[in-house]
């Protein structure tokens, strides 16, 4: 016990001078270069920002499969002189059926409906029970179609946001259909909202002219953009906006409008060129999350797969619609379903009310431990803010996020801390009161102690595991930082004052112990 | 100077018969839990946004908030508020809207109306400035619920596991029993205080169960060793002597943590003074509850089979 190693001594001076450089980066605006400079994160709930909580809705993945499966297969009937009637989707069970025009053609349609082709193999199957043909799709394929489709949501999200300018943006998935968005300095989400909730499916459909041969597709009605009408529109989709390549707010040379330019990739351009080629005169409508933005009629076939959309749009609107066609469309709608924003000025009020609290609980802490534990109670203090160097240190080496709640943690753990040194002590004087040497007491206090504190840090240790673990938000920054801070008070009491006392100890040889 | 400590709870040969009053205790624990158990029910828990569901807006107005202006306002918008209040300072203002009705659709039309009293604040009261603005849909708040719920669970059967391996089986049935007990009576508190009741305060539940259950676990780890230690002495006044030698542990322990929380419950603001007024209540129901509890329920289990041979 006497014997203390010099290299132990050494380590643990390095280990606290390491914690204390790892705190600077957080006290410091600029970054000396060359230096890795990580630093604790701020939360939301203290710097202002937007926390969104958004659900991606894959159940539709299947109802649009399925309404684009009908139109294929009418299509293909059609094309190979079949009829059809009776067709009806569930979308519960995935599955949709039809029946032939008569019983005599219902081999030849099972077999074109057999022959569509299938994104995988096994995407759907096709039954026949007598002349019902019934298509089902795979639950399997959907559900990794979901799973990719989550995937590229996120994408999409991270494009979409990253397009506004956003400061620093966290975008994370949670579970299975969720995404969290966290835009730090954005306390009015409003903008994002509204890029977000916008699907920006777009396509190229035909409107629908009395007698029309492609009118086999059926035809939908769908609403103008501004709801001034409705316009009969081929449910049969010439061109959509995957095709896009590009897209830029301009400003209309001749109406001096806003509006919004596109390029069609080559296979955009190509299916872009062949329909207005034969649709000359006919009108077209550019259809975006289900309204009709506008229905030019085609004068000219359009063969250099570039457009422009003359919407009624102003610059933010016309900008917002480029960066959402840049983007892609959200494979999936999304809804946001938990939103919070917080305002700078209370984050800085937060800040400083947490600051105060933290400075003042400390401060009473070491009053108290000097008043009550006297010489080891210094040492215990000095453990004490080793302690909340190193704390920091961790949360710098990680780049957490501190929360208020976490203050809040850091708080509690500083109260926590000086247990061990507690416990310690009173072994120490139990011992001294049992008649033993001061060496004998010191030694014995700090074994006997040892089982003690690691049961009683122990349990709380799991406790704190289990809210990391099983929490949301703020309670995660909370148990994070509490889970941290035992960890930190075990090397501060057992390692650290352990040796400023026994170093105290061979340097004075005191007879009796100050406790 | 400072070398010798000043000041001590208890002098070391104190030895306060805690056991004699263990009836009292227990039939006083009882009691104010089953009171806080009906208070539970009624007059219940003001439940906050998380649980809840529904739209905070927090505003601070230029010179002291105007509320029957600001109520009229929104009145007008079509948007009837639950409740506007200022708290804390006079330009501060609260606004509460419970959510629309249920179910997914309704979370697109919960936004919008976040952004119309957004908008409808800043036009009644020309220069506030919207401080928080928090919407929490039904379907998410019902899922936190849970999940708090499952936290608290699980934390209590981890801390149930752990001392029954590191003990017996009476040790840790005490424990959590006195935890029980302790979590009501802090539910209890909530009911009475109207604290609102959300993810914070769950966190500040499950710190009070961590706090309260290190209490016990070294009390009962001097249980532990001086029943090794005195083999012949009879468990009501080995636990008496448990108790008296860690006293000024427990108590200058508990000390060092509620000086620690009190600040906050004083400077933290809104959102944390009442996270950590729950804390100092529960600093102290779990300090006492370590000796007044904890060990009455012990030895009422363990008479029988931790101490068979001497009554």
């Amino acid at each position: 016990m006497i014997r203390y190693n010099r290299f132990t001594l050494l380590g643990v001076l390095a280990i606290c001078f390491a914690g204390l450089l790892l705190c600077v980066p957080n006290f410091v605006r600029q970054a000396p270069y060359h230096l890795p400079w990580r630093q604790v994160h701020l939360g939301l709930d203290l710097q202002g920002g937007s926390y969104l909580l958004l659900q991606v809705n894959t159940e539709t993945l299947s109802s649009d499969r399925l309404t684009a499966l009908e139109d294929d297969i009418k299509h293909s009937l059609t094309d190979a002189g079949l009829g059809y009637r009776q067709f009806s989707i569930d979308s519960k069970t995935r599955t949709l059926h039809f029946y032939p025009r008569d019983e005599q053609e219902a081999d030849a349609a099972f077999k074109v409906v057999n022959d569509l082709p299938r994104a995988s193999p096994d995407e759907f199957s096709v039954q026949r029970a007598q002349a019902r043909i019934e298509v089902a799709l795979n639950h399997q394929v959907l559900q990794m179609r979901a799973r990719e489709a989550m995937a590229q949501t996120i994408e999409i999200v991270r494009r979409r946001i990253d397009g506004t300018g956003a400061v620093d943006p966290q975008i994370t998935r949670q579970g299975e259909d969720r995404i969290v968005v966290e835009l730090p300095g954005v306390s009015d989400p409003e903008r994002i909202k509204a890029l977000l909730g916008t699907t920006a499916k777009m396509t190229f459909q035909l409107v629908a002219t009395a007698g029309s041969a492609r009118n086999v597709g059926g035809i939908t009605m769908i609403p103008a953009a501004d709801n001034s009408r409705q316009w009969p529109v081929l449910n049969h989709v010439e061109v959509d906006g995957a095709a896009l390549t590009n897209a830029a707010p301009v400003i209309d040379q001749q109406t001096g409008q806003w509006a919004v330019s596109f390029s069609f990739d080559h296979r955009g351009a190509t299916a872009f060129a062949k329909t207005t080629t034969e649709n000359v005169g006919k009108m077209f409508a550019i259809i975006l999350d289900n309204k009709v933005i506008e229905a030019p009629v085609i004068r000219t076939p359009i063969t250099g797969g570039n457009g422009q959309i003359t919407g009624n749009f102003d610059a933010r609107t016309a900008t917002d619609l480029a960066l959402m066609l840049r983007a892609g469309a959200l494979p999936v709608p999304l809804n946001v379903v938990e939103q919070r924003s917080i305002g700078p000025s209370l984050g800085v009020d937060s800040i400083r009310a947490g600051a105060i609290s933290l400075l003042v609980g400390l401060l009473l802490v070491i009053v108290f431990m000097q008043l009550f534990y006297g010489l080891f109670g210094l040492y215990a203090n000095l453990a004490l803010i080793a302690n909340l160097v190193l704390m920091i240190a961790i949360l710098s080496l990680f780049q957490a996020t501190l929360t208020l709640p976490g203050m809040a943690g850091m708080l509690l753990t500083l109260g926590m801390a000086v247990d061990a040194n507690i416990l310690i002590n009173e072994r120490i004087r139990e011992e001294v009161r049992n008649g033993r040497t001061a060496l004998a007491a010191l030694q014995n206090g700090f074994d006997r102690a040892q089982s003690t504190i690691v049961d009683s840090n122990a349990t709380a240790f799991l406790a704190h595991v289990m809210l990391f673990a099983f929490g949301t938000g703020p309670v995660r920054g909370f148990a994070l930082t509490i889970t941290i801070g035992i960890l930190t008070t075990l090397f501060t009491t057992m390692v650290l004052s352990r040796l400023l006392i026994v170093r105290w100890y061979a340097k004075t040889r005191p007879a009796t112990l100050p406790v | 100077m400072f070398s010798r400590p000043l000041l001590r709870f208890f002098r070391d040969d104190k030895k306060i018969p805690f056991m004699r009053g263990r009836y009292a205790g227990l039939i006083a624990s009882a009691a104010l839990s089953l009171l806080s158990i009906a208070l539970f029910f009624k007059p219940g828990l003001e439940l906050g946004l998380d649980f809840r569901g529904g739209i905070v807006v927090e505003a601070r107005t230029k010179g002291p908030a105007d509320v029957p202006v600001l109520r009229e306002a929104l009145n007008k918008k079509g948007i009837t508020a639950a409740g506007i209040i200022t708290f804390g300072a006079p330009d501060d203002v609260l606004i509460q809207l419970e959510t629309p009705k249920a179910g997914a659709d309704n979370n697109q039309e919960t936004q919008r109306l976040v952004d119309r009293v957004r908008q409808t604040v800043g036009a009644a009261q020309p220069g506030a400035q919207i401080l928080r603005a928090d919407a929490v849909g039904a379907s998410v708040s019902q899922e936190l619920f849970r999940n708090g719920i499952l936290a608290l669970l699980l934390s209590l059967g981890m801390i149930l596991i752990y001392i029954w391996v590191r003990f017996e089986w009476e040790f840790a049935i005490s424990a959590v029993l006195t935890l029980v007990l302790d979590l009501t009576k802090t539910i209890g508190f909530l009911a009475i205080t109207r604290i609102q009741f959300d993810l914070v305060m769950v966190a500040a539940i499950l710190t009070i169960l961590g706090y309260s259950t290190n209490d016990k676990v070294v009390v009962y780890d001097r249980v532990r060793e001086n029943l090794r230690k005195y083999r012949k002495m009879n468990l009501r006044e080995l636990l008496d002597l448990s108790i008296n030698e860690t006293l000024n542990r427990t108590l200058g322990t508990s000390s060092t943590v509620f000086l620690a929380a009190l600040p906050l419950a004083i400077f933290g603001g809104h959102s944390l003074s009442g996270f950590a007024t729950v804390m100092l209540f529960g600093i102290v129901i779990g300090t006492s509850s370590s000796i007044f509890i904890a060990c009455p329920i012990l030895l009422l289990l363990g008479a029988k089979r931790l101490r068979r041979d001497a009554s």
